[in-house]
């Protein structure tokens, strides 16, 4: 059996607790929600924290507050499973319960946590296997090494943001709320990211994130479309995540992102100039698909051919864009595979 | 005798109570006082000379208790007598990344495992060979050099009848090339063994294991150990596929662990070392050539494989053969050539998968024969009707085939499937195939040579009127306890829970080969029947004079013995077995099954002869998207000639299951490698299906009532996958039109064939060449014309 290495376990019961235990600790400490990707990576030997604080207890972390009105608060500590059975989200923020509905397995949503799921470990499969196996196929940069075996020439992890939620929350304009020894900062979901397989967060070690908040519902469309290829268990190998603003037929405001196609969730800019301020023709959403295909660079290193996964991107970005518009029956959108 | 009371009706399973509550120990459920824990260390490149190993940093960590490496363990072993090329841990070179060096025990896991990183050890690289051709023709120090050539494992070439002649008279002829690229078995369980030293002076091993027969026989070389110091238990088996059907270096660690410590010992291996003890499907390259006259007859058949055996022999020669062998239990080939070259790799070794060694020339045959039929101009079913074996015939090869219901198989299956309404009908993007097989319901010789019978039951009753029924046959999920349980109740009277079951443990039960090659219900099924008919004659003996009537007028039903005349009157199963004893002492009885003699006149016949073949026969329907690639199966309607079907939920089940494996293999699994490693061994990477991507499958059983077969049962537990690989393949041609000569199927590969389509070249996917190497002799065969077939029937009632 793989092990979990040895490490001790605090359980705070309120945030400042949290913040003040991940300072004592420093750098040996780690923050634990669901553990449903911790833990696997723990035994994997990819983090070897000496001290995990654990939010189970912390009760506050799970609340989810607010209206579609006024905008809905979710706590990062909300399980995966409670955000997709929510009515308020399952009606006014379908790709969030959509999303986290297609994350894994049942008994992961019921454990994973919705802030774990926005922090998960950008993913490689030259990295995400047991210490033995990444001995034997050479250590890389992202852990023990100081090479990329995707990408050898390469100064740069180039491991792939794998979480479901990310490029929603970039499409839906979520803000994030962070807690440290330095206070309390709101950040746009776009902000928390960065380009790097390894440093991929733009938290402090020390912070945690206590929220996501979604904007007001009115006139809001959203979808989420995944791509794997087994109808459970698997990460998405690319993600579309799209939401636009109507007042009647026009599109007031766009975003589009796409998840796993690189080590962040990208967003797709040029939606904005194509879709916004008209009622946005098929020749419209044909052009944000060309610019979505050319933004996504996968390589190597997931399930899936990278040129396959490549492809993919133009038929799911015109799916997603034509769902969310209404454009001709359903029947004659391309296919979702999940 | 058709008025059944257990037999052909649908019922749990006697061990499935255990199995759902939890209650059931496998062998990672073992705890023992005192237990240690064992690892592995194990080689990081596909391709080494051990230089130095020194294990004294890992013998001084505290709580380690015993470290082994290849000194200990220098005698070599293997399923096969004629391949004798494993080591439980490697002497002088490492074959494949995972190839085990040295062990630890110690008081706990984690301990174990750090010691294992604390063994200095020193490799020389050498060149690794990786793929067939890599085997074949890349220069530089060989796995190993045997009689056939540098990393040649096994070479074999038969010719049935004079194929050359054969082939001139055909008015058409079509070669076609084909890859397999192989898979693994993935069973839920991991392999787990567990040792003990007994104060007596014996080793105890309770392992997850097919075939602890096997397992002892191993260990007994292994060990130095005379046979009867060794026990095997095997525990109940979380699915095997074939996987746990060879003695594993793990179970010879643990034991050798034990007798040097004292102590019990642990040894569970991680899902990673699962994909390396491996033992499945052989990637196989292959070669075919038919001949055939207008009117369709086949004249004669020409085939070619290449299997990639990996680091070591297992079962490989006797796989090598079957990719040969049952090309002529489907169909009538008159006239046939056999051509089959097994080679070395530096990757986990290759064995027995559900199915062993026939799944690849399945697929490439059923392809293969599209093709053919239309440049005749022929409708493929017709052609395929036209060329069905019959029953109760011989083939070319000396196999004998008796009850064979795959004419009925193939009907049925059409007419459920609306077959020949949908092909070429479907709207573009949609499409049926079709596919037909045979599979044996086991082995008609053991691994190793011995004229024992292969399975032996031996029943006992004591004065509660429990009857314990003793069987080394050992179940793996595939019913066999429900098997004995149900076959003996039958005979009796009884019902299956009133059978108690002790099972698969070498110092208590008799013999039985092992759960592989489809033989444990035709094989432990017949002894059971025997065991039992003996045991209800001698309590028919005595409630005979004490009913005063004709022994034969004595009937057993309900748990009650009776005048058969008077069914009213009789006494309870436990008093009729009280009156018996008095009259004879101890109630017990016995049962044997020997396959009766099948091999042909000629060297290499034992691999293929089976007492009864079964039939299947498949449809399947899919939706072949060409923008995005993907491959969806709709529904899969599947036909099966089960002989007789004895319990229909466990034959569905076995049906099903055979569907998801063949569905995994042909769309989804990849077996790959990079960099010299297993490419992704891990359950969440390595794409085998979910309950969720299994479309609704009908299965239509059709029974035959086999002469020989227990009821006149035969296996239904690895047949049933053969058909739906190619079935799935040709369904994609009719949706797209894409050829594909190679699987799994994946979406890239969809997309490179429309890409070539677009560019007018033909949408095939597949291989383009053969390696060149050819055994230089050739065994010519008299093929066996105008023999009849006999008959060995075990039981007057079936
Ligand atoms: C087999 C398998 C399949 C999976 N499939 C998917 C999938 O399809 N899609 C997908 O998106 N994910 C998938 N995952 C990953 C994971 O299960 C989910 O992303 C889950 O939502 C993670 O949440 P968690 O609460 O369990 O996170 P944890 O494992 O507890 O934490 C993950 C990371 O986030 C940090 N963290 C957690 N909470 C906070 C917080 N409040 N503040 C700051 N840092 C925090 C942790 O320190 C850790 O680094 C899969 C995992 C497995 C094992
Ligand atoms: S992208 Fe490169 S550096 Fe990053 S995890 Fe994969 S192999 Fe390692």
């Amino acid at each position: 059996m793989l092990r979990l290495p040895p490490f001790a376990y605090v359980a705070p019961s309120s945030v400042e607790e949290v913040v003040e235990a991940l300072h004592t600790h420093g750098p040996d400490a780690m923050i634990v929600a669901g553990g449903t990707d911790l833990y696997p990576n723990m035994k994997r030997r990819q983090f070897e924290p000496k001290v995990l604080v654990g939010l189970a207890n912390v009760p506050e972390l799970r609340a989810i507050r607010g209206t579609p009105e006024a905008g809905l608060t979710v706590g990062a500590g909300a399980t995966l499973r409670e955000v997709s059975a929510h009515p308020v989200i399952q009606e006014h923020y379908y790709a969030v319960a959509k999303a986290a509905g297609l994350v894994s397995t049942t008994p992961l949503r019921n454990m994973g946590t919705i802030g774990g799921n926005l922090c998960v470990d950008p993913r490689c499969n030259y990295y995400d296997m047991p210490f033995p196996w990444r001995k034997a196929v050479g250590f890389c940069m992202k852990k023990d090494g100081d090479i990329c075996l995707v990408a050898p020439g390469s100064p740069r992890c180039w491991a792939l943001s794998s979480s479901d939620i990310a490029p929603v929350s970039l499409a839906l304009e979520a803000k994030l709320r962070l807690i440290g020894p330095q206070g309390t900062r709101a950040l746009e979901a776009n902000d928390f990211y960065r380009d790097d397989g390894i440093e991929y967060l733009t938290k402090e070690r020390d912070e945690i994130l206590t929220e996501i908040q979604l904007p007001p519902a009115k006139g809001l469309r959203t979808t989420y479309w995944k791509l794997r290829r087994r109808g459970s268990f698997d990460f998405p190998i690319l993600g579309v995540a799209a939401a636009l603003t109507m007042d009647d037929g026009t599109v007031t405001r766009a975003r589009l992102a796409l998840g796993a196609v690189a080590s962040r969730p990208e967003e797709v800019v040029e939606a904005r100039e194509f879709l916004e301020g008209k009622e946005p023709t098929e020749a419209d959403v044909h052009a944000v698909a060309e610019a979505a295909f050319e933004l996504a660079k996968p390589l190597d290193n997931a399930d899936g051919h990278f040129y396959w996964r490549k492809r993919m991107v133009r038929p799911y970005v015109q799916g997603a864009l034509k769902e969310l518009l209404r454009m001709g029956p359903p029947e004659s959108w391309p296919r979702e595979y999940n | 005798m058709t008025d059944f009371s257990v037999i052909g009706k649908p019922r749990g399973r006697v061990d499935g109570p255990a199995k759902v509550t939890g209650q059931a120990q496998f062998a990672d459920d073992l705890h023992l006082p005192g237990m240690l824990f064992a690892k592995l260390l194990r080689s990081p490149v596909p391709h080494g000379r051990i230089k130095a190993l020194d294990t004294s940093r890992a013998e001084a960590l505290s709580g380690v208790v015993a470290v082994l490496t290849g000194k200990d363990l220098p005698e070599k072993y293997g399923i096969l007598p004629v391949s004798q090329d494993e080591e439980a841990l490697c002497t002088e070179k490492v074959r494949y990344v995972g190839d085990p060096i040295a062990a630890v025990a110690a008081v706990d896991e984690d301990t174990a495992e750090r010691a294992t990183e604390l063994i200095a050890l020193e490799l020389e690289e050498l060149p690794s060979y990786m793929t067939i051709e890599e085997a074949l023709e890349k220069e530089g120090e060989p796995i190993e050099t045997l009689r056939f050539g540098p990393n040649v494992h096994k070479a074999v070439s038969l010719e049935f009848g004079d194929v050359e002649s054969a082939f001139a008279k055909a008015d058409h002829t079509r070669e076609d090339l084909f890859f397999y690229e192989g898979s693994t078995h993935l069973p839920m369980e991991q392999h787990a063994a567990v040792a003990r030293w007994e104060p007596e002076g014996k080793v105890t091993l309770w392992s997850s294991t097919q075939t602890p027969h096997y397992v002892h026989r191993a260990l007994a070389k292994v060990l130095g150990l005379p046979m009867n110091r060794i026990r095997v238990i095997a525990t109940p088996v979380g699915g095997g596929f074939g996987g746990k059907s060879d003695p594993f270096n793990h179970e010879i660690v643990v034991a050798k662990l034990a007798i040097v410590t004292g102590k019990p010992v642990k040894l569970t291996l991680t899902r990673e070392e699962v994909f390396y003890a491996h033992r499945g499907r052989h990637p196989t390259l292959m070669w075919v050539k038919t001949g055939v006259r207008k009117d369709g007859a086949i004249t004669a058949m020409h085939f070619r494989s290449f299997l990639d055996g990996g680091a070591y022999g297992s079962y490989g020669v006797v796989s090598t053969y079957y990719t040969g062998a049952l090309q002529t239990t489907t169909y009538k080939i008159p006239a046939y050539k056999f051509e089959g070259t097994r080679v070395y790799t530096n990757k986990p070794p290759c064995g027995p998968k559900r199915g062993h060694g026939t799944p690849q020339p399945r697929f490439a045959i059923e392809v293969h024969f599209e093709h053919l039929a239309r440049e005749l101009g022929m409708d493929p079913i017709d052609f395929r009707l036209k060329n069905l074996v019959e029953p109760f015939t011989y083939t070319a090869n000396w196999l004998r085939i008796t009850s064979c219901g795959l004419r009925e198989c193939v009907e049925k299956v059409l007419e459920a499937s609306g077959f020949r309404d949908k092909r070429g009908k479907l709207p573009e993007g949609r499409g049926v195939g079709f596919g037909l097989s045979a599979y044996m319901s086991g082995a008609s010789l053991p691994v190793y040579w011995n004229d024992m019978p292969h399975s032996e039951v031996q029943l006992k009753v004591d004065r509660s009127g429990t009857v314990a029924l003793f069987s080394g046959a050992i179940d793996i999920g595939q019913g066999s306890d429900q098997v004995l349980a149900a076959t003996t109740a039958e005979v009796l009277g009884l019902e299956p829970e009133d059978i108690h079951l002790i099972t698969a443990d070498t110092d208590l039960t008799p013999i039985d080969l092992g759960s592989y090659s489809s033989r444990v219900t035709f094989m432990a099924g017949n002894a059971a029947i025997q065991a039992a008919e003996r045991l209800r004659d001698q309590i028919a003996e005595a409630m005979a004079a004490k009913l005063d009537v004709p022994t034969d007028r004595v009937a057993f039903r309900n748990g009650r013995v009776m005048d058969a005349q008077r069914p009213e009157g009789g006494v309870s199963w436990e008093e009729a077995c009280a009156v018996a004893e008095a009259a004879q002492g101890n109630l017990m009885s016995r049962g044997a099954y020997k396959p009766p003699e099948l091999s042909g006149p000629y060297k290499g016949s034992g691999v293929g002869p089976s007492p009864a073949y079964s039939y299947s026969a498949c449809v399947a329907e899919v939706t072949a998207d060409p923008e995005s690639g993907v491959v969806e199966v709709d529904k899969v309607w599947i036909a099966h000639d089960v002989g007789r079907s004895l319990n229909p939920t466990l034959v569905h089940g076995q049906v099903e299951g055979s569907v998801y494996m063949g569905l995994g293999e042909v769309l989804l699994e990849e077996q790959v490698f990079r960099h010299g490693l297993h490419k992704i061994p891990s359950m969440l990477e390595y794409k085998s299906p979910t309950t969720k991507d299994m479309p609704p499958i009908e299965t239509i059983l059709v029974e035959t009532v086999d002469p020989e077969g227990p009821f006149g049962a035969k296996e239904c537990g690895q047949g049933p996958l053969l058909p739906v690989i190619p079935a799935v393949a040709n369904a994609v041609e009719d949706a797209i039109g894409a050829r594909f000569h190679e699987i799994p199927i994946t979406p890239e590969k969809v997309l490179s064939a429309m890409d070539k389509a677009a560019r007018g070249e033909e949408p095939l996917i597949g291989p383009t060449s053969l390696p060149d190497y050819h055994l230089g002799e050739v065994l010519r065969v008299d093929p066996p014309d105008g023999k009849k077939v006999e008959l060995f029937p075990m039981h007057e009632e079936t």
